[in-house]
């Protein structure tokens, strides 16, 4: 069962206080200096905050000089080219139209079950996964479109297997909240919370085993692991953090923390809510980085990914983002406070970019309409794929239980059962 | 009318009882399905006594029926070329051959390193072949079973150890949803090629927690494979199997058959995980039993024979899925089933198996299906109590006499 439950019976009239997320406490605590990079970095204040003092209480040291840069309206010291920039913008729409067009779909009976969408959420997935080679890995959880579409999963399969088609990336058999792709090297997709890590660093393990052991010696490969702020207080996040500091292994542990796991709220659901903290104390670099900046994103993700890639080791990376929407479409999301939510909306991260873009002369106004009339493009096409796309017939049902089909064991007749061609319909007995 | 039948060449098998000899014994027990209450006649001429040897703890009934095997030379084994040795290296033979062969072959688990296995089933690997490839994990059963699923889905072949099987109940999350689900979820993108093994059952004073048979716990799981070793000869063979298989294969093994030992032959050879293995053909009465019961069955069906009885005893090996063929064979000509399991009663590999059989071979029997399970009960610490849990030869005479009266 996922952890998105049913229908969550709200309370009238509780709004939740307009304190802020994280307390002026820890915020004015002394900065504790993280071995990564040996900077250090001093967490930012989640409250109303004008833009300026907010650009000066931002994340890491080196990404901070690089920043005051920007602010300095230079054309020469740029983040990013414009190749890099439009790419990553056109990611992140791509995320934003497509998780839209699923929220359309859904209401339209096209779509059912668990959706858990992830508008606002896209600077973080944009941000590292296309720092990443075809050749590594993507670990997620059952909010999982998007990734697999940074990751270079087409927009049709994606849909398509939303719909349930046979045309989905997973031939309708996994849905929303079980997104694989072995092309891709995205490895899930997983309903339960936490249950995905572990797969993480197996793949992690994987990679350093290729170089150790089948001594392919230019194996570097990179699993990244997206995982919420409800999962940084599972068993298996802990249990792998160790396992991968151990031994070193290829993988970084983002932490989207949305600051809700469903209707709980992060800080009444952990003791110590700073999450990149945990990375220390298991041996390894712990970052916390603002998640609505893609391009601040991008540069922890540059250091972290670079870092496994030298064979390092790991990092953990916590990115504060926001998830626009409800938990899933089924989510009345009545307990966020509707001025937390319009601080968030403020910082879009889409209109952080565009501005950014267009500020900095790497691209005009009308290349960024162009991508998104291409990507609008995309999306419909995508739909119109899945729409037109078989349901799956019954001879799938019982197709893939079993890489060895001889699995099913022997029947009566002697024969192994996967011999009778019509077995796969499940009308055999088993 | 006295005809020699084959049960006469089953006495003479390796893996039956020896010290018996069953040449003397003549059976007439052809019975059509439509005769529900035909009794069989015992014609013996000249029968020779045979120690009785009920009696005393489970252990020493298992040391027994080893001793005899290794101890009474008949003209099988004799000849036979091959070596001897107990099933924990038999095991360990099958996983350093199949490492030698695949390189992706690894394993990984709780002190199977340095330590050499709790069992010493991996005792020589790591220094063989490294610390990356016999993994000495943390003691995080759930991460490092879904670690060893996630290097499976990338591409090697890993062996999960838990210590004990009881172990595993930790990693249920990983197995059930992971392990037996991924393949399927991706719609037959990534397969889980991973075995994961461990000692389970009940052992001499262990303990509740480390007594535990977790057999039917698993069972239901879609998508993976159950396979159960007893003798050295079929643990290697299945290890060899398990590995070389692309599916999940839960291969369990039993604390207390770790020192039983055999002469396996010298060439390589692989057995199959779907099919059962025939202990003892006979023809009164089909004794369906796996792992440690195997030899309290063989145990039992000494007295059986004393007394005149012809069980014909098989060893399911294959616990998920079922070998309806050997199986159906069986009860088509014996007509009467007694299962013998050391998995509880409630929801055990026998009550599914009683429900497969029923399903299937409802026509073919004369009797109703008998099921001998271990107690609903937590293994006690206290000796006799944990006899008592168990399904022990006195008990299985008594159910094959009541059964085939």
């Amino acid at each position: 069962m996922s952890f998105s439950g049913a229908k969550i019976i709200q309370p009238l009239c509780i709004r939740y206080p307009d304190t802020p997320v994280i307390s002026d406490q820890a915020a004015n605590r002394i900065t504790t200096s993280s071995p990564f990079l040996g900077s250090t970095r001093t967490l930012r204040r989640i409250q109303s905050v004008s833009a300026a003092q907010r650009r000066s209480a931002s994340a890491i040291v080196a990404v901070a000089d690089v920043v005051k840069e920007k602010k300095l309206k230079s054309n020469k010291n740029h983040l990013l080219t414009k190749e890099e920039g439009l790419e990553v913008y056109e990611d992140m729409i791509l995320g934003r139209v497509f998780e839209d067009m699923c929220a359309q779909m859904y209401y339209r009976g096209k779509m059912f079950g668990f959706v858990h969408l992830y508008n606002g959420q896209e600077a973080v997935s944009s941000g590292f996964i296309k720092l990443l080679k075809k050749e590594d890995s993507v670990v997620s959880t059952y909010r999982d479109h998007v990734h697999a579409l940074s990751k270079g999963v087409p927009a049709r399969a994606v849909m398509s297997e939303l719909f349930g088609k046979t045309t989905g990336c997973c031939r309708g058999q996994g849905g929303s909240m079980h997104m694989f792709s072995a092309e891709h090297n995205v490895l899930g997709g997983f309903a339960f919370i936490g249950e995905g890590i572990p797969v993480a660093t197996g793949a992690a393990f994987t990679s350093k085993y290729k170089r150790e052991v089948l001594k392919e010696a230019d194996c570097d490969h990179v699993t990244l692991a997206f995982f919420g702020d409800g999962t940084a207080n599972n068993g298996q996040f802990f249990e792998c953090l160790n396992m991968a500091a151990l031994w070193k292994l290829p993988i970084v542990f983002v932490v989207e923390n949305n600051l809700w796991a469903i209707g709980m709220s992060h800080l009444r659901a952990t003791s110590d809510p700073e999450i990149w903290k945990k990375g220390p104390a298991f041996g390894m670099p712990g970052v916390h980085v603002d998640g609505m900046d893609v391009l601040k994103v991008r540069e922890v993700a540059k250091k972290a990914i670079g870092r496994a890639r030298r064979g390092e080791g790991p990092t953990l990376v916590e990115c504060e983002t926001y998830r626009f929407r409800g938990h899933s479409l089924a989510d009345p999301d009545e307990l966020r406070d509707p001025a937390e939510k319009a601080r968030y909306a403020a910082r879009d991260p889409i209109t952080a970019l565009k501005k950014y873009l267009i500020e900095s002369k790497l691209a005009s106004e009308a290349e960024l309409k162009a991508i998104e009339k291409k990507i609008d493009e995309v999306v419909e096409d995508a739909v119109e794929f899945a729409n037109e796309s078989p349901v799956p017939s019954r001879s799938q049902l019982l197709e893939n239980v079993f890489a060895d089909p001889k699995g099913f064991g022997i029947g009566p007749d002697g024969r192994y059962r996967c011999e009778d061609p019509k077995f796969t319909q499940g009308t055999a007995q088993v | 009318m006295a005809s020699i039948f084959q049960g006469v060449g089953a006495a003479t098998s390796l893996s039956s009882s020896t010290s018996i000899d069953t040449k003397k014994f003549h059976f007439c027990s052809r019975r059509s399905r439509s005769e529900r209450k035909a009794s069989f006649v015992v014609v013996r001429s000249g029968g020779a006594k045979v120690e009785n040897r009920i009696g005393g703890r489970a252990e020493q009934l298992v040391t027994n029926a080893v001793a005899a095997k290794a101890d009474t030379p008949t003209a099988a084994t004799v000849s036979k070329p091959g070596h001897e040795l107990l099933l924990f290296e038999a095991l360990r033979e099958g996983l350093e051959e199949e490492m030698e062969r695949d390189a992706r072959v690894c394993v990984m688990g709780e002190d199977v390193g340095h330590y050499g296995g709790s069992y010493k089933v991996t005792r020589g690997l790591a220094e063989k072949y490294g610390d990356l490839r016999v993994l000495d994990t943390p003691i995080a059963e759930n991460s490092f079973t879904g670690m060893g699923i996630g290097a499976a889905m990338m591409g090697l072949r890993p062996i999960i150890e838990g210590m004990n099987m009881g172990f595993l109940l930790l990693a249920f999350n990983q197995i059930s949803n992971n392990c037996g689900m991924l393949h399927y979820t991706s719609g037959g993108q990534f397969k889980i090629p991973v075995v994961i093994r461990g000692p389970g059952g009940v052992g001499r004073q262990l303990g509740a927690e480390h007594s535990q048979r977790l057999e039917s716990y698993f069972q239901s799981i879609p998508g993976i494979q159950m396979v159960a070793c007893s003798t050295p000869y079929n643990a290697k063979g299945l290890m060899k199997a398990a590995i070389r298989s692309d599916n999940p294969v839960i291969l369990f093994e039993h604390v207390l058959l770790y020192n039983l030992k055999e002469r396996i032959p010298d060439e390589e050879y692989v057995l199959n995980l779907e099919e059962a293995e025939m202990v003892r053909p006979g023809e009164h009465v089909t004794i369906l039993t796996y792992s440690r019961m195997r030899y309290h069955v063989m145990q039992a069906a000494k007295t059986l024979v004393n007394k005149g009885y012809d069980p014909e005893v098989i060893d399911i090996r294959s616990l998920k899925p079922f070998d309806l063929y050997t199986i159906g064979n069986s009860i088509k000509k014996t007509h009467r089933v007694l299962i013998v399991e050391e998995c509880m009663r409630t929801g055990g590999i026998g009550a599914s198996l009683t429900a497969a059989i029923t399903e299937n071979f409802h026509d073919y029997l004369d009797a109703p299906i008998v099921c001998l399970s271990s107690q609903d009960v937590p293994t006690p610490y206290a000796g006799t109590l944990e006899e008592w849990t168990v399904v022990q030869p006195p008990q299985i005479v008594a159910a094959v006499e009541q059964l085939c009266r």
